[in-house]
């Protein structure tokens, strides 16, 4: 129904709500003598546009939940998904940083000789500890060595019962008395020696937790020994666990004092530091100058990467074909949105006339039509990112994981259902703009 | 902005004779759509409605009537011919100019009553002050005050659709009367409406009209055209006053 002589203009773009026709529009007839100009009458506020937006949505419940669904479904894959490679990442991230991260290891470094043997091409020093401590970065500095005793015979008692069958004795460690702090290792019973016992020379040991079960000592408090090739050492304490050396847990370990003192132990094989997180490739070359400061490359320093790389590493393990899937079902879910927005402006053809003709621009009912597609999305985005993000939960309870979300992926997510109707309601929202009052009041309601 | 009735728009600057401005004025207006075969609704029709006036058309059906009230409603646009809604010539405006020009002088009443099923009957009549510039600390007063005058006080927060149809269509004359408009403009408004309920529809208007409104009621039915103060009788598109 547009006429010949002067259709009726067209509905400019929706995307504009509020702007004065007058600005945009350029040539324009200057106001005939007597006809006063028209002033916009024009106080359809977002308030206003927002209340007539969403004074319809809980009206047909079933409805609103089909419409959502997609969007639901999107976000929750989305958040789920990202959020699961979050609470991964920070799983490993934070076994990491329980041992390896932050653990460095100085060894030094081997030779071959001519026979076919290697050989350390250097030595550390005895006071390789308080040397390292020194170092910004080093919370905590250890020396651990083995006692070459291949032949030794370990037991907790001090004669040799030729009855029974021989069995191979458990390695022996000298170690200072920082190691335990060092290494972040537990005890079941007693205690570590300290720098006392080392400094001494006490004939004291600590058991790994294997060694003690063989030997069968359970506690300290009785005063067991075990004897080194007849020598005793007075137990003072059993170690439970020992994540960075386990092999400790099989061993023997005296303090470094003692091992000099009795079995002649000839140099420190390696020292072991806990260091600050991040700290590694600087105190990787610091290490090596402290300790040999004549000649640093003589030293191996095995130290942690930096944490960014091993976060960048980390991070980036999201699971790409959930998130192209998440992405799909959100679109699924703006088609949904799209569809049934379309389907509300037909149904409400009668309604757009009416408000048409009280004065509503095609600019408004767009307007309106879009922000309930978009309020419908912000809705579908909200349910989703919390569906998404007790996924996350309900994982991590079964793992046994800490949940990490990162607040701006949920929040994101509910934004994104925002967008996706947004997106959607376009399409629908121009064409209610489009409608032409007249034929749209002529069909009752 | 000004909020409230319509400032009158006799001026003296725009208008030097003095003369009172009617608040509708077609002059020579022809309407017709393009066919095949082009048919032309309106031919020339020239008609004068001064304020307060309280007028009728009747007319066969395709005598032109709906496209009269569309023309005078700045629903649709005159092929050629000038019409002037309260002084203000209204060929040259674009449509959000024209729409806020419904917004602040006209009020509609239609056959099919075009209640939103959904909302109250207090939204619904609160609708067209969304649009018109009322401040929103009067929009509601105002609502219910409309209400109260065509006697569905007790009923705001009622659906439309738990009301009769009668009620339905005082709810929509409260509706076009709440936002104060200049001219109102109803379209068939007793077409779904038995006789009794006709009469109270025909009764309201002849208050609001004793209230000082213009009215244009557009009818097939002689009964609702004779309560008129002026009848128009519309035929084949031309315009004759009927006695």
């Amino acid at each position: 129904m547009t006429g010949l002589a002067a259709p009726p203009s067209r509905p400019r773009r929706p995307s504009r709500l509020r702007r004065p026709a007058r600005l945009r529009r350029s040539p324009r007839p200057v106001p005939t003598p007597g006809s006063p100009p028209v002033a916009p009458a024009d106080r359809f506020r977002l308030t206003d546009l927002l209340g007539e937006a969403t004074a319809d949505i809980g009206s047909r419940p079933g409805r609103l939940v089909m419409t959502i669904l997609g969007t639901v479904l999107g976000v929750t894959a989305l958040v789920a998904t990202i959020g699961l490679a979050q609470t991964a990442a920070a799983q490993i991230a934070r076994q990491f940083d329980a041992d390896a991260v932050t653990q460095l290891v100085v060894t030094p470094r081997t030779a071959s000789t001519g026979g076919g043997t290697t050989v350390a091409a250097t030595a550390l020093p005895w006071d390789a500890v308080p040397r390292l401590e020194r170092l910004a970065g080093i919370e905590s500095a250890a020396l651990l060595a083995e006692v070459p005793l291949p032949d030794a015979v370990v037991t907790t008692v001090p004669v040799n019962d030729p009855s029974q069958p021989p069995s191979a004795p458990p390695p022996v460690y000298a170690a200072s008395g920082e190691l335990l702090d060092t290494l972040g290792g537990q005890l079941s019973t007693g205690r570590f020696f300290d720098a006392g016992h080392d400094r001494r020379a006490d004939r004291v040991a600590v058991l790994g937790a294997r060694v003690a079960d063989r030997l069968g000592v359970v506690r300290v408090d009785t005063q067991p020994s075990v004897f080194i090739d007849g020598v005793d050492y007075a137990v003072v304490g059993v170690l439970a666990s020992v994540d960075a050396r386990a092999e400790l847990l099989g061993a023997v370990v005296l303090p470094t004092g003692t091992a000099r003192a009795d079995f002649g132990l000839p140099a420190p094989g390696d020292a072991q530091a806990r260091i600050a997180v991040g700290a590694g490739p600087q105190l990787r070359t610091q290490a090596a100058l402290a300790l040999a400061p004549d000649d640093p490359d003589s030293l191996e320093v095995a130290a942690p990467d930096g944490r960014s790389e091993l976060g960048r590493d980390v991070q980036a393990d999201v699971n790409e074909v959930f998130v192209v899937l998440s992405v799909i079902v959100l679109l699924a879910g703006g088609v949904g949105i799209a569809n049934v927005t379309t389907l509300s402006v037909v149904e409400r053809v009668g309604e757009i006339g009416l408000r048409r003709a009280v004065g509503a621009t095609g600019r408004q009912i767009a307007g309106q039509f879009v922000a309930e597609s978009v309020v419908v999305g912000l809705l579908g985005g909200l349910i989703g990112a919390a569906l998404g993000v007790f996924a996350v939960l309900g994982v991590s309870v079964v793992r046994d994981w800490t949940p990490v979300v990162d607040p701006r992926i949920a929040l994101g997510g509910a934004l994104l259902g925002a967008v996706v109707g947004l997106v959607a309601g376009f399409l629908p929202a121009r064409r209610a703009a489009r409608i032409e009052p007249v034929d749209a009041l002529r069909g009752g309601t | 902005m000004t909020a409230g009735p319509p400032a009158p728009v006799a001026d003296p600057v725009t208008e030097p004779t003095a003369v009172a401005v009617p608040a509708i004025e077609l002059r020579d207006v022809t309407r017709s759509f393009p066919g095949p075969p082009e048919v032309q609704a309106l031919k020339g029709v020239s008609l004068s409605v001064a304020d307060g006036e309280y007028v009728s058309v009747t007319g066969p059906s395709g005598s032109g009537k709906s496209t009269m009230l569309n023309v005078l409603g700045l629903l649709d646009r005159p092929t050629v011919g000038e019409y002037r809604l309260g002084g203000v010539l209204t060929g040259a405006l674009d449509e959000d100019e024209r729409a806020a020009l419904r917004a602040r002088h006209l009020g509609f009443v239609f056959q099919a009553f075009h209640l939103m099923s959904r909302r109250s009957v207090l939204e619904n009549v609160l609708l067209p002050m969304l649009y018109n510039g009322t401040p929103r600390a009067e929009r509601e007063p105002r609502a219910r005050e409309a209400l109260e005058r065509v006697g569905l006080g007790h009923r705001i927060d009622f659906l439309p659709g738990t009301l009769s149809g009668g009620e339905r269509q005082r709810v929509a004359v409260a509706r076009a009367v709440a936002s104060r408009p200049r001219v109102l403009l109803a379209d068939e408004p007793t077409g779904n409406l038995d006789q009794a309920t006709s009469a109270g529809i025909m009764a309201l208007f002849e208050e609001l009209h004793t209230g000082g409104l213009t009215l244009v009621v557009i009818t097939h039915d002689a009964d609702v055209a004779r309560r008129a103060s002026r009848r128009i009788r519309l035929t084949d598109g031309r315009v004759g006053e009927a006695a």
